[in-house]
């Protein structure tokens, strides 16, 4: 791949998403049959650099390289060193001095790996950043999506949930919408982003437009830690008239999936009977989520 | 000394003539004085540019910018009066730092710096400054420059007050609670970039506030780097029913919007945030119609350190004497939205004014303040070549139109391409 660095979907074309697509779902076919030393990135080293709080996107970056053979450093760095501390220029120099091929980087300003990608020689993976986006979670999205209904063309994806703060919901919405599909989003108007509408999504005014015949309904976690402002009263209010349960899901289509990028706050985006249900591929993303960024980093180091 | 062959601004009109200086006064102006002098030949004159919004840095942040660095950009830039805001450390809400910037100016010895005062002690929206002792040494406005004095009965003291000793409040207009950390204007392009973005209310109500304030009390006020069309509508409204009210604009906010913020280039990061296109347009209307006075630079300089972080880390601002000028002729004058003479008046006839400065205007008897302009210069703005110490611009690689060639003050070249 002639890319460098996967810093977003909103600067991918088509082609290159159904390209890691492809390659994920390939990676997806050999995990299953237990392949975990492959040896695409024997000689490859990467590093881990979160300055966000994260178990398993950082787990599953990890297994991901050492699966294909990288050798693999993690840095956890607590989000208020990003003040205190060295800058993030400097890190990056440090970083690409000691021959790292690859920075994965989850980081809590948008823009971060922008910064980092202009900076480092090494190949940089943005493991989300800010509100900005979260490009392998929207990528194992699609993975788990294609491989049930065979396409992304023509589905009807309804996100509910923080849109505001979800880098999830941006980067979802430039994937889907680059492979054709429909995008609907509900949430709180305290918690939708300004003109989110102008870039694809269709923001319904209920659960029920939003989740009538769709094909996939996604909930969004509700970051807590992001509430400060008083953008909804309580979470009980939020799970009632905001949160999706069976009977929201009886507007879907009868075929329809339940999807969550986790961690979820079990009966407030979705209740638990929705989450360890039938229709519920909540588990199965996280497999397609060690695929999608097994394919990520062989691609971006051909 | 003799300035001659100039195209001369005078009373609105560009006339052929020669300048005549004596004791830092323009002591005459006609065609072919005799004698020698400076030739300006194919150059036009203007009234020295007076920057009313003007970041030095010194005291207490030498690395961004300091009041020799910072007066050296302003003559290149073609300004011959700069006032200084008092975000300095210590602040300028004193006597003291009053004197020492005022001292620093004199022996630097190239355009006049005003030194304006802090309206609360240390900036810290709590007590009243010492706006008469800051007065007697020497400032020309307060302001609370950076954010807004958060209690309105301060605000309404601080307006009475300073009127006590012929002092303009000049308003930094923020709603922090609604900023909340946002660090782009709120809309298409911060969905786009995920960057925190801001309302343009949180500064048009506090616009507002401003204008109810110098309405109730009577007082004039002046409002600083208007970026928004509502701000523009507010202030037209509030001109129309008689309130005294002036307002400033800068130059990024009508060259620029924030389709610029996504290349996260952190040097589009500054306070009040690039607008929208709707906006920018308004700002142009605003300028054309006499809503807004003044064209200011907000010149915010900063090191390279500052900037090159991640974007919600970085210092607001834009390093801006030294692009002002062409900036605002190209995007004005050279695109036929106004005549040079309007421009001339937006960037010195009407921040004179506004302070009750003397100069802005080519006269006999006023200050032998003035410049050397080539408009029809092209040239491309390249941040090294700057003199200031920040570099700092979302301009670099531009091309513009119109040179400052001299700056005279007191009827002295102060600056000399």
């Amino acid at each position: 791949m002639k890319r460098k660095d996967l810093l977003g979907l909103r600067g991918l074309e088509a082609e290159e998403i159904d390209l890691f697509l492809r390659e994920g779902l390939d990676m997806k076919r050999l995990l299953k049959q237990n392949g975990k030393s492959l040896p695409y990135l024997r000689d490859k080293s990467a590093t881990i650099l979160f300055y966000e709080n994260s178990t398993r996107t950082r787990s599953s970056f990890e297994l991901a390289a050492k699966y294909m053979g990288a050798k693999v450093v993690n840095i956890s760095a607590a989000s208020s060193s990003v003040q205190k501390g060295e800058t993030l220029v400097d890190t990056g120099k440090t970083l690409d001095a000691m021959k790292n091929d690859f920075i994965v980087m989850r980081h809590p300003m948008g823009g971060a790996p922008h910064l980092l990608a202009e900076t480092v020689k090494a190949h940089v993976v943005n493991a989300g950043d800010g509100m900005n986006e979260h490009p392998t979670q929207a990528l194992l999205d699609m993975l788990t999506m294609r491989e049930r209904f065979g396409k992304i063309e023509g589905l009807t994806v309804a996100i509910l949930g923080d849109i505001r703060h979800s880098r999830v919901a941006k980067s979802n919405l430039f994937g889907l919408k680059k492979l054709g599909a429909e995008v609907r989003m509900f949430a709180p108007r305290t918690l939708v982003p300004a003109e989110i509408g102008k870039m694809g999504a269709k923001i319904c005014d209920s659960r029920e437009e939003a989740a009538e015949g769709a094909d996939v309904v996604m909930g969004l976690r509700i970051q807590l830690e992001r509430q400060h402002g008083g953008n909804f009263p309580s979470l009980g209010e939020y799970a009632r008239f905001y949160g999706v349960n069976d009977e929201i899901m009886k507007y879907a289509s009868k075929n329809a999936i339940v999807m969550h990028p986790g961690p979820v706050n079990r009966g407030v985006e979705l209740t638990s009977g929705l989450i360890d249900g039938e229709s519920s591929l909540i588990e199965d993303q996280v497999l397609s989520g060690i695929a999608v960024r097994m394919a990520v980093l062989k691609l971006l180091a051909e | 000394m003799l300035y001659r062959n100039g195209t001369v601004l005078i009373g609105g009109k560009l006339k052929k003539a020669d300048i005549r200086t004596e004791n830092g006064k323009i002591a005459e102006i006609a065609p072919d004085l005799n004698g020698k002098g400076i030739d300006l030949n194919g150059l036009t004159v203007l009234p020295g540019l007076i920057d009313l919004h003007v970041h030095l840095r010194e005291p207490g942040f030498e690395r961004k910018e300091d009041i020799e660095s910072g007066s050296r950009a302003a003559v290149k830039g073609g300004f011959t009066q700069i006032c200084c805001m008092p975000n300095t450390k210590p602040a300028i809400d004193g006597k003291v730092v009053v004197s020492y910037i005022k001292n620093r100016a004199r022996e630097v010895n190239l355009c006049k710096v005003h030194p304006i005062g802090a309206i609360t002690e240390g900036q810290e929206g709590k007590n009243l400054a010492a706006i008469g002792a800051m007065k007697k040494a020497g400032i020309v406005a307060v302001s609370e420059d950076g954010k807004s004095v958060l209690s309105t009965k301060l605000m309404a003291n601080a307006m009475q007050y300073a009127a006590d000793f012929g002092l303009k409040c000049l308003c930094h207009c923020e709603d922090g609670s609604l900023v909340d950390g946002g660090v782009v204007n709120e809309g298409y392009n911060s969905t786009l970039t995920g960057l925190k973005g801001s309302l343009r209310a949180a500064e048009d109500i506090v616009v507002a506030r401003e204008i109810l304030l110098a309405e109730s009390l009577d007082l004039p006020v002046h409002i600083c780097h208007v970026s928004t069309y509502s701000a523009v509508q507010l202030i037209r409204e509030a001109k129309a029913r008689g309130v005294k009210v002036t307002a400033e604009t800068c130059p990024h906010y009508f060259t620029l919007t924030d389709d610029a913020i996504l290349s996260y280039d952190t040097n589009t990061k500054v306070n009040p945030p690039l607008r929208e296109e709707r906006d920018r347009l308004a700002i142009v209307a605003g300028l054309k119609d006499g809503t807004l006075d003044c064209i200011v630079t907000d010149h915010a300089p900063h090191h390279e350190d500052d900037k090159r972080v991640e974007y919600d880390l970085a210092a607001f601002g834009i390093s801006g004497l030294e692009t002002s000028f062409a900036l605002s002729y190209t995007a004005l004058v050279k695109s036929g939205e106004m005549s040079l003479a309007e421009l001339a008046d937006k960037m010195s006839g009407n921040p004179a004014r506004t302070l009750g400065l003397e100069g802005g205007r080519l006269e006999v008897g006023a200050p032998a303040d003035f410049i050397a302009v080539d408009p029809d210069e092209e040239w491309t703005v390249d941040p090294g070549k700057f003199v200031s110490k920040g570099k700092n611009t979302p301009f670099a690689g531009r091309k513009v139109f119109g040179k400052v060639k001299y700056t005279v003050v007191d009827g002295e070249v102060k600056y000399k391409e």
